[in-house]
């Protein structure tokens, strides 16, 4: 078996789980990506991760985020890659920015690749991105009473900490 | 004098600002909670570990993170991309030029214009990334010698790595945070009598790592403390996505200046060194040990190879000028893009993305290799005994600037 072109990855995404789990492909870009529909997420990931054909192996960077509150949306990007087919493909959820009571919700990926664990944690921390299934969704690189999500645009700090001023 | 009083003590202001994951009132009998830092010389910065002991029996641990945190994601969004360089050479500050590499590497390519930089800052830029690899793993293997009772070898590796630092202040005026790779280019051409200097420190360098595998590697009570330790397997690695010396300790021959094939590295000549269990198993502590000692031979092997294309081929002209690609303004087209090359601690990611309409991107996250080699460390060091957690902590050279960004 050799490398797999993104067309191809995608064909066999199809095969497995049908047409309707991508919502649309973006093949024009210097990095293409398959941009999956949320609720499909983790059944596309588990294909991705099984088929001997493709071998996604690793979880190399998870990266969250945020398109502003113009357009409302929240973005989860995920690169795989093969070690042995030396191949990679980039999966894409977008889901609404919601609010402090209402997360945007994703399933977690934590059961297939534990990379994903620590880098849920820090996309939770900084966009307030609720992973479902999740074993220990906890704030990683800020304190756990800090409040608001330093990464999203519209994120004002708050005044003072612990009696010590935030903002300088 | 004004008398404007910056902080007022209240008792209110001494609550924990984090939650313990370890409940004391529920522990049974037998149990203890420790606690490991955040301020302990053996985390190798400032991380802290809630360690639930059984007698001297790791049952779990819980590392702490975040007491680094000096928002480089944030800080990038508001700065135009040549801009963060500097920043970037404060996630690794013991490798800067490595970190700077990959961050520019991935910016040419975005702009399209990797295949107009000349060969001779190709050269260049692996020459001083190499050396700055050396030193990198000099105070991984000095520090570790030093968390596992010898005290020798940090001080032989800190006299080592000194003349790195001396070389490298002199190409770009910094001992540890350079800013020298521009986007395009270099800050500078290297220093008039830097190829003679460089090359008798290699000569100099030669016989000192014989010696230092004698005193570290091949002694006994290193061997000892390390062999068989922490035993890392490769299936475990790869599921962790930990990379660099920790996941080739492992016995996977998976190096990305080979993988990626970036750089002056395709015209190079140099081997990836792996963990065999030669004294205990595949995967242990001494093995990721010795892959930074042998890979520190091969940075040797690259370096001098790099000096003798700049000395040949690619030698010093009196118009060689470093930034003549250097774009006027670094403005991609809008594009998302994921930019990756070999620290010496691993594979260290950047993705961008960019609007197209201004110089600042709109995202810019930071794929660290220690973040994710220290996501390791809870399931490596499960039912060991105390002092072995010191010893898998330290073989996993972890860097607290790049976790905590």
């Amino acid at each position: 078996m050799s490398k797999q072109s993104f067309s191809d990855i995608v064909a066999i995404i199809k095969s497995h789980q049908g047409g309707e789990s991508i919502v649309s492909l973006k093949e024009d870009l210097k990095q293409p990506q398959a941009i999956i529909r949320t609720s499909q997420l983790e059944s596309v990931a588990r294909v991705l991760w099984e088929t001997p054909s493709l071998y996604f192996d690793t979880l190399s960077c998870l990266t969250a985020l945020d398109n502003g509150e113009k357009e409302g949306t929240i973005e989860v990007i995920y690169h795989l890659y093969s070690i042995p087919y030396e191949h990679s493909f980039i999966l894409k959820v977008v889901v609404p920015r919601g609010d402090e009571k209402n997360l945007p919700q994703v399933p977690s990926l934590c059961g297939i690749w534990k990379t994903a664990n620590w880098h849920e944690r820090e996309a939770f921390d900084m966009y307030g991105i609720h992973f479902t299934g999740h074993p220990d969704l906890r704030r990683i690189l800020l304190p756990s009473d800090w409040e608001g999500y330093p990464l999203r645009k519209d994120y004002k700090e708050q005044e003072t900490y612990h009696g010590i001023k935030v903002a300088y | 004098m004004s008398s404007t009083v910056q902080y007022q003590y209240d008792p209110k202001h001494l609550k924990k600002s984090g939650e313990d994951f370890f409940d004391a009132s529920m522990l049974q009998k037998h149990e203890m909670v420790l606690n490991i830092g955040p301020q302990h010389p053996s985390t190798h910065g400032v991380l802290r570990l809630e360690v639930m002991t059984d007698g001297e029996i790791i049952r779990e641990v819980i590392p702490h993170l975040g007491y680094l945190h000096r928002c480089f994601e944030k800080h990038a969004e508001a700065l135009p991309y040549n801009q963060i360089i500097p920043f970037v050479d404060r996630l690794d500050y013991m490798a800067a030029m490595n970190s700077e590499h990959a961050y520019v590497m991935g910016l040419e390519r975005m702009l399209g214009i990797e295949n107009d930089i000349p060969k001779r800052i190709e050269y260049i830029r692996v020459l001083v990334a190499e050396l700055n690899r050396l030193a990198s793993h000099f105070v991984a293997i000095g520090t570790y010698g030093l968390d596992i009772g010898s005290f020798t070898p940090f001080l032989w590796m800190m006299r080592d790595r000194e003349y790195i630092n001396r070389l490298l202040e002199w190409v770009s005026g910094a001992r540890m945070l350079y800013n020298y790779i521009w986007v395009g280019g270099l800050f500078y051409d290297l220093p008039v009598g830097f190829e003679e200097q460089c090359q008798s420190f290699i000569t100099y360098l030669k016989p000192k790592m014989k010696e230092m595998q004698q005193l570290i590697t091949e002694n006994k009570i290193f061997i000892e403390r390390t062999a068989g330790v922490g035993v890392l397997p490769l299936d475990l690695a790869i599921n962790y996505g930990v990379s660099g010396p920790v996941l080739r300790g492992s016995g996977l021959r998976f190096d990305l200046r080979k993988v990626d094939a970036y750089s002056a590295y395709p015209e190079l000549e140099f081997d990836v060194p792996v963990g065999k269990g030669e004294m205990g198993k595949v995967g242990d502590c001494w093995d990721r040990t010795q892959v930074r000692v042998l890979e520190c031979d091969e940075s040797i092997r690259i370096i001098e190879q790099c000096l003798k294309q700049l000395t040949t081929d690619y030698k010093r002209t009196r118009d060689f000028n470093p930034q003549k690609v250097v774009p006027k303004k670094i403005r991609p087209k809008a594009m998302d893009f994921y930019a990756r090359a070999e620290n010496p601690k691993g594979e260290l990611g950047f993705f961008f993305r960019s609007s197209g309409n201004t110089d600042v991107p709109l995202r810019c996250k930071v794929r660290s290799c220690c973040f994710v080699n220290l996501s390791v460390l809870p399931a490596l060091s499960k039912n060991v005994m105390l002092s072995d957690l010191v010893a898998i902590l330290g073989s996993l050279d972890i860097v607290m600037g790049e976790i905590d960004r």
